[in-house]
């Protein structure tokens, strides 16, 4: 597999951002996230949990809670205002003032007709929902204090509200209350703390479950307005609730970090008479699970550790499947890091800056010693007019432009250097139809900037030294109306590639600025794409981490590829569970694919023959063992280092040195506000 | 076992009573355990032994509370029998031959007229697999019935009892083995099977331990040896089964019990602290810390109103509601091996062995019943895995019991050796052992040898020590230098060596004017009064094991056995070798009260026992395999009263009782057939006694009777009618110390009512009738019993056919009175 000089860059201080609400929508089967940063992200979970869309926050937009209407996505945030998102263009679609103060909650009823949010000023708003836009309708009784936690009954007719000290049911017609359910405070030293009811659900038949600030989760006859059954669950905060659909299982986030699953269940085997019965604890978490969503299949839950955890319910899954495997999603599901090969420049994106490091010279021989002179340009590029954080980026390969979109803008910048110093000058004058980018990218030779708008499209931008001039726009044949995820121009500049959502790839031919073809669309999304700089093959790797290899000249799959999908891949590759993120060729072995996800880095060569199901797949140690002449008939085609964990960016530089982001978890947790103190045993 | 003459190997005494789940009476009052081949009746408030239940011949191995009957009892063994049993009477009612050992019982109310035993799945005995059968009882009602009518139930089941429990109902029966639970279902015919993952990555041990059933829900909770418990629902599903999981203890749990109304949860482990869960809110939990060792069994009586556990250190402990210790129950002390010897107290006569670690425990052998325990090592002893300890390894008594020496030792990995020899003085006003002087390194090396001077007379006392150093020493007993208000202290005396060889056995005299002390190969026999070397009397090669003289006529002998499988004796008169023979001996042990000694000979996996004179070249009695494995450890115990046999085998037994450990500390002893018979006669003695049940205050009053046969001769409610006052029994009773005596409103109701006039109620008639129909038959059964074992019994003859005068009323009024509970008479018929 060759050796190679390794940059092992740690300097990425890249920090993701605690997960603050989850929604799940059950039909499409896509659960929507939003973080503290005011990001949300949208998982397909029919798609291997495959990120798809990520829509950039904005400073003072805190998300406080989601909602599913039908395929449409709601959030309400302290900010008092409520945002519907646009999915297809990725940027909210518009917000409106709720005039109630900062918003807790929202909540739409089972019809999907209303929306429901509670205030800080102690009302509970009920919103209509309309074709294109929300419609305020009128507010239920007010209250004192406000409404933290909402929930509808299924059949659309009863709201219960979590509030300080409380639970009220609301007639949903009459907009009176029913029902106040007083909630009992903690003991000792809280006594004299109000007791915050964090989360309600309202059961079809009429029972109400509370999470409270107290620790319990109880259960209460929603018809009476009586407490059933008080189960104390932790002795901090039960910070979120979430019901499966059909009723018989609830889970509890708790401040521990552990999820708890009650279940309905009949005490005796052929009586009726259920009931709600403490079951498992799940503890994947380390601080507060702030959200929780309860799929048929599996617990979701994510809080301030800022990971995504899909817990699946051994029961409701084959065993020993792809499925029944516990996955932690921790990084994006797409590069933050570009990197500019010709100039050994690499470009971090973070949600509200950028920094630019260039790589130093390596002193030693060994791969560890990477003493790089770094310089970093100043902080970060200036800050922009107005709070939008920043969807995409990108470093031209000579390293001298440099590029970054956020939902309201694009912005070009110029780079000198001349030693250690470095100009930036932004590229003042941009053409008109250049607003925002999903996707942004340079040409090889640095003279075409590709950016991704709306509908698929990608603009062409000439870029020289006195002016940009926008030169054309690529439109793809299908008419769809997913953005592009992924872009990717090959080496010698004769071709475009885009992926977007819908799982489609289009290549463009960049000398005729016309679509070349359609490559067959495959049902699970591409999270990786590049062209091969020689043989001018398209290589993708999808969420469900099959390999395809498109001869773009022959507009067909390759020999490799079809040979590939004939003996299946192996199912230790298959069972990995972060994407492939980054993919690159190496200039001088045109047969190397390199590869990386989260945990490995993985070189593909296309003249080795493909392991087959009882090969011992990770083979390097034993390879090592073998003599050398007897190593060829032992090795197989895929070469996975694990020795660099936790990978952002893998990458070949034009002087044939690899350069590796890590971002170690470990620093991630390090960063974290404490959690809660517990005690442990024999500490 | 195999029979030998009329001599039989029998746990006599000492047994463990943590073998199984102990078993709670339905009015909570007895304690049911089983003890080695009997099934002792404990009271649950005073801790005595009220009666045994004896007639297995092998070990119990399950007592249960007959389910239909709470007065009877169901007791199973290794010797393939079930038997029933009247517990508070202690009468055997019946015996079912099964036929194969059996290692565990099960019954459920719902199940009428079956029983389930845990059997071999083989017909091989030894077999490792184990299956739960029902036994279907015969309905034949005589008092020996076979029964052979099984239908498996659960195949490859584990024989550990805990792990098999009936559900809600009896409607199904849970069974944990290794990693799987499995529950059938009786109506459906129908078995679930659950398996936990071997292993996780934190290293936890999932395999099942132990498991209840919750009498109300379904709902199972079961131990795990990681500490956790896990409680099961939903298990009439494949795979929508859930548990729930609750984890407190850090090390296996060996007992989880619901109480009888299902409202809390008991668990116990190692951490020796019973944890109360509250079902449903399994946050809320109440400890009871300190419970002096591990816990290895919970009982519940059937109100709730007692736990009972049992301890690894044989121990029960009976708690009020979760929060008293209102009664412990001691066993004898066993631990993982006896460093010191066995031996007997000169003046209790009690055995005196290691018990608590860094104690040594003094156990009656007659009361079959631990006296007192007396911290050696006076540290406090902290529960640690790898931790070492001081231990307690050897200690020796003077004759009279005067003086206890004792030697503790701990040994750290890296450290050297800690040795502290303690000598203990006996205080008559405390009438216990006070300590008198420590000598802390009193050897460089592990003392391998200690006793003290035999003499009886002698004013000064002598202890010899002798360790691997190659010294040994003599201390005795020196007035205190100063004048100050210390007493006597004891200080070394002499140091002795031989060519610098390792001192392994050392034996006084029985007049202790000679000391024998053998250096590997030789023996040396000193003059303890001059310190001079006598003689030395070598053999043929192989390292002496054990040293012994003879004893009364045969005082001229010395014994030693050696590594390589000799037995020798030595004439001290001419210093030469007497004779010689080849044996493994690997304990020899002469009787203190005899000339008699008792050689323990491993065999072919086996120990054979000798018992000889050194005198005579034939021994006096031998028995070919009394157990598996080695002897180490065995003491003769010296008779209360001597025994009258004159057969020739086993006169060797009148003055003293030969106790011995097993390799599994098992406490065996021997026993004739008469004396068999007499105990077994005596335990009838009270059955019979009972049976006659005349007043309540018969039993209490029962050895004036005799005198006064004559007036009782007279129709029994003529007697009533004379009030006692007069009596020299009611004197007896009213000049008794009051604390001596039960409460006085316990009295006073039975005594006033033993004066009334019984009034036929024909409501309560009715009543009581509906009540006694059952046990009537097994009355009836029970009379036809005594009839046929009463031999001697002539007076009560008489007394029976005096009985007919009683009206049917009053018999049924004093069948009433009969069902009270007379055990605190019996205890006062004890004392």
């Amino acid at each position: 597999m060759g050796e190679f000089k390794v940059h092992r860059v740690r300097f990425f201080d890249y920090m993701p951002s605690a997960i603050r609400a989850m929604a799940f929508n059950s039909r499409t089967e896509r659960l929507a996230l939003s973080r503290a940063d005011g990001a949300l992200e949208v998982f397909n979970f029919a798609d291997s949990y495959f990120q798809e869309k990520v829509i950039p926050g904005q400073d003072g937009r805190a998300v406080e809670a989601l909602c599913w209407v039908r395929g449409r996505l709601f959030s309400a945030g302290l900010n008092g205002e409520i945002t519907e998102y646009d999915l297809e263009n990725l940027r909210p679609k518009y917000t409106m003032e709720a005039y109630g103060g900062p918003v807790w909650t929202i909540c739409s009823n089972s019809q999907g007709t209303h929306l429901a949010i509670g205030c800080e000023d102690g009302t509970v708003k009920i919103f209509e929902v309309l074709e294109e836009t929300i419609r305020f309708q009128r507010n239920l009784d007010r209250q004192k204090g406000r409404i933290i936690s909402l929930s509808w009954h299924p059949s659309g007719a009863l709201i219960a509200a979590g509030m300080m000290d409380m639970i009220k049911v609301f007639n949903a017609e009459s907009g009176h209350a029913t029902h106040r359910l007083l909630v009992e405070r903690g003991v000792g030293a809280s006594k004299s703390r109000e007791v915050v009811v964090w989360s309600v659900a309202f059961l079809s038949d009429h029972t109400i479950i509370s999470g409270d600030s107290a620790g319990k989760v109880q259960v209460w006859d929603g018809v009476t307005g009586t407490l059933v059954r008080t189960h104390l669950v932790t002795k901090w905060d039960v910070l979120a609730l979430s019901v499966s659909r059909d009723e018989s299982s609830l889970l509890a986030g708790t401040s521990e970090g552990t999820v708890v699953q009650f279940q309905f269940i009949s005490s005796t085997v052929d009586q009726h008479d259920k009931e709600w019965v403490r079951t498992r604890t799940f503890k994947n978490h380390t601080h507060d699970v702030r959200a929780l969503a309860h799929t048929d299949t599996a617990v979701v839950s994510g809080g301030m550790d800022t990971q995504l955890v899909v817990r699946p319910l051994l029961e409701k899954v084959e065993k020993n499947t792809q499925e029944s495997a516990l996955r932690k999603i921790a990084f994006p599901h797409r590069s933050l890091v570009s990197c500019g090969k010709k100039a050994g420049m690499l470009l971090f994106q973070f949600h509200g800056h950028l920094e630019l490091w260039r790589l130093g010279e390596s002193d030693g021989h060994g791969e560890e010693k990477h003493t790089c002179t770094l310089s970093e340009t100043h902080g970060g590029c200036q800050r922009w007019q107005g709070d939008d954080h920043i969807c995409c980026s990108a470093l031209s390969p000579c390293g001298g432009w440099l590029a970054y979109s956020t939902i309201s803008s694009v912005r070009l910048y110029r780079l000198q250097y001349n030693g250690s110093n470095i100009s930036i000058t932004k590229v003042a004058k941009l053409p008109k139809v250049l607003r925002s980018a999903h996707q942004l990218c340079f040409s090889s030779d640095s003279s075409k900037l590709f950016a991704s708008t709306t509908h698929s499209s990608v603009i062409i931008i000439a870029l020289s030294q006195s002016e940009c001039k926008y030169l054309h726009t690529l439109r793809p044949k299908s008419g769809t109306r997913q953005p592009v995820h992924l872009m990717s121009a090959s080496e010698d500049g004769k071709w475009l590639a885009t992926a977007n959502s819908d799982c489609e790839i289009h290549v463009y031919s960049l000398h005729k600025l016309k679509l070349h073809c359609t490559v067959p669309v495959y049902s699970s999304c591409p999270t990786a794409m590049a062209i091969h700089p020689t043989t001018s093959n398209l290589v993708m790797v999808h969420a469900d981490q099959q390999i395809f290899e498109y001869s773009l000249v022959q507009k067909e799959y390759t020999e490799w590829s079809r040979k590939l999908q004939k003996q299946g891949l192996h199912h230790l590759w298959l069972a990995r569970d972060t994407p492939i993120t980054h993919l690159t060729f190496n200039p001088r072995n045109p047969a190397h694919i390199i590869m990386h996800d989260t945990y490995m880095f993985c070189i593909i060569d296309q003249n080795l023959p493909l392991p087959d199901q009882k090969t011992l797949f990770y083979n390097q140690m034993t390879l090592r063992s073998l003599p050398e002449p007897e190593r060829t008939s032992h090795s197989h085609s895929f070469k996975i280092c694990k020795t660099f964990q936790h990978l952002l960016c893998v990458s070949l530089l034009e002087d044939h040195s690899l350069v590796v982001v890590e971002r170690p978890l470990l620093d991630i947790a390090s960063q974290l506000p404490a959690p809660v103190r517990q005690k442990k045993f024999a500490t | 076992m195999v029979e030998h003459g009329d001599i039989r190997v029998v746990h006599r005494g000492g047994s463990k009573i943590n073998f199984r789940e102990p078993v709670l009476s339905h009015d909570s009052r007895l304690l049911l355990c089983a003890s080695g081949e009997c099934v002792k009746v404990f009271s649950s408030s005073t801790e005595e032994c009220v009666h045994d239940l004896q007639g297995h011949t092998d070990l119990v191995t399950g007592v249960l509370l007959n389910p239909s009957n709470h007065l009877q009892a169901y007791s199973c063994s290794a010797d393939g029998t079930v038997r029933l049993w009247d517990f508070t009477d202690g009468i055997l009612i019946k015996t079912l031959v099964v036929g194969f050992p059996i290692y565990s019982l099960y019954a459920s109310a719902h199940h009428n007229g079956v029983l389930f035993i845990v059997i071999s799945m083989a017909s091989d005995k030894r077999s490792e697999l184990f299956q739960l059968a029902a036994l279907h009882l015969p309905q034949s009602g005589d008092q020996l019935v076979e029964a052979r009518e099984f239908s498996s139930v659960l195949g490859d089941v584990s024989s550990n009892p805990a792990a098999i429990a009936f559900g809600q109902g009896g409607e199904y029966i849970a069974s944990a083995k290794g990693l799987h639970l499995e529950v059938y279902f009786f109506k459906k015919q129908k078995s679930y099977r659950f398996s936990l993952k071997e292993d996780n990555k934190k290293g936890a041990k999932n395999t099942f331990t132990c498991l209840s059933c919750h009498p109300k829900d379904d709902c199972i909770a079961t131990g795990h040896e990681d500490g956790k418990i896990r409680l099961w629902r939903n298990f009439n599903h494949k795979r929508e089964y859930t548990y729930s999981t609750l984890h407190w203890h850090h090390s296996a749990v060996s007992s989880v019990r619901f109480t009888p109304e299902g409202t809390n949860l008991l668990s116990g482990g190692v951490e020796s602290v019973l944890v109360q869960w509250r079902y449903n809110q399994e946050t809320q939990k109440d400890f009871l810390p300190r419970l002096g060792a591990a816990i290895t069994h919970i009982a519940v009586s059937p109100d709730g109103e007692l736990f009972c556990t049992a301890h690894s250190d044989n121990k029960l402990t009976v708690i009020q509601s979760c929060v008293k210790v209102s009664a412990v129950i001691q066993g004898l002390v066993k631990g993982e091996s006896v460093r010191t010897d066995l031996m007997v107290d000169p003046r209790s006569k009690a055995l005196v062995l290691n018990g608590k670690p860094g104690h040594l425990q003094f156990y009656s052998l007659q009361r079959d019943k631990q006296l007192y325990n007396l911290d050696i090592v006076q540290q406090e002893y902290i529960h640690e895995s790898g931790l070492q300890q001081f231990e307690v390894v050897k200690a020796a008594f003077d004759t009279r019991g005067n003086w206890l020496a004792t030697v503790e030792e701990r040994k750290q990995k890296d450290s050297t050796l800690e040795l502290n020899l303690k000598l203990w003085a006996y205080d008559e006003q405390t009438q216990s052992f006070v300590l008198n002087t420590t000598v802390s390194g009193p050897h460089e090396a592990r003392i391998t040898a200690m006793c003290f001077c035999h003499t009886a007379d002698s004013q000064t006392t002598m202890l010899v020590s002798a360790s691997q150093d190659g010294h040994f020493k003599a201390w005795q007993l020196a007035e205190a230098a100063q004048t100050e208000d210390e007493g006597p202290f004891w200080s070394c005396d002499f140091v002795g060596a031989y060519h610098s060889l390792v001192p392994e056995c050392c034996c006084f005299s029985a007049d202790g004017s000679l000391l024998a002390i053998s250096f590997q190969e030789v023996v040396t026999v000193w003059s303890p009064a001059s310190w001079e070397l006598l003689t030395t009397l070598s053999q043929p090669p192989g390292a002496i094991r054990d040293l012994c003289f003879g004893r009364q006529s045969c005082s001229k002998y010395l014994l030693g056995t050696t590594a390589k499988n000799l037995l020798c004796c030595w004439n001290l008169l001419t210093c030469t070798l007497e004779w010689s023979t080849s044996m493994d001996v690997s304990l020899l042990l002469s009787d203190p009260l005899s000339e008699n000694m008792a050689a323990f000979c491993s065999h072919a996996g086996c120990t054979d026992l000798f018992v000889f004179k050194p005198s005579e070249p034939r021994p006096l009695f031998s028995h070919k395999a009394i157990c598996s494995g080695k002897v180490t450890r065995a003491v003769f115990a010296p008779r209360e009263e001597m025994l009258e046999s004159c057969e020739e085998s086993s006169q060797w037994l009148n003055r003293s009782q030969l106790y011995f450990l097993t390799q599994y500390m098992d406490l065996m002893t021997f026993i004739t057939k008469a004396e068999e018979d007499r105990l077994m006669a005596s335990s009838k003695r009270l059955v019979i006694d009972d049976s006659v049940a005349v007043t309540p205050f018969y039993l209490l009053l029962g050895k004036h009777r005799q005198q006064q046969q004559e007036k009782q001769d007279r129709s029994f409610s003529a007697e009533r009618n004379q009030l006692p006052q007069g009596s020299v029994a009611i004197k007896e009773l009213l000049h008794t110390p009051a604390h001596v005596l039960p409460s006085a409103s316990f009295l006073c109701s039975m005594f006033v009512r033993s004066l009334l006039i019984s009034v036929t109620d024909s409501r309560e008639e009715k009543k009581s009738e509906e009540e006694e129909m059952e046990s009537d038959k097994e009355e009836e059964s029970e009379c036809e019993m005594e009839a046929s074992t009463m031999g001697q019994g002539q007076t009560a003859e008489a007394q029976e056919t005096a009985a007919p005068a009683l009206t049917k009323a009053q018999a049924r009024e004093l069948r009433r009175v009969k069902k009270l509970d007379h055990s605190w008479l019996s205890s006062l018929l004890d004392s």
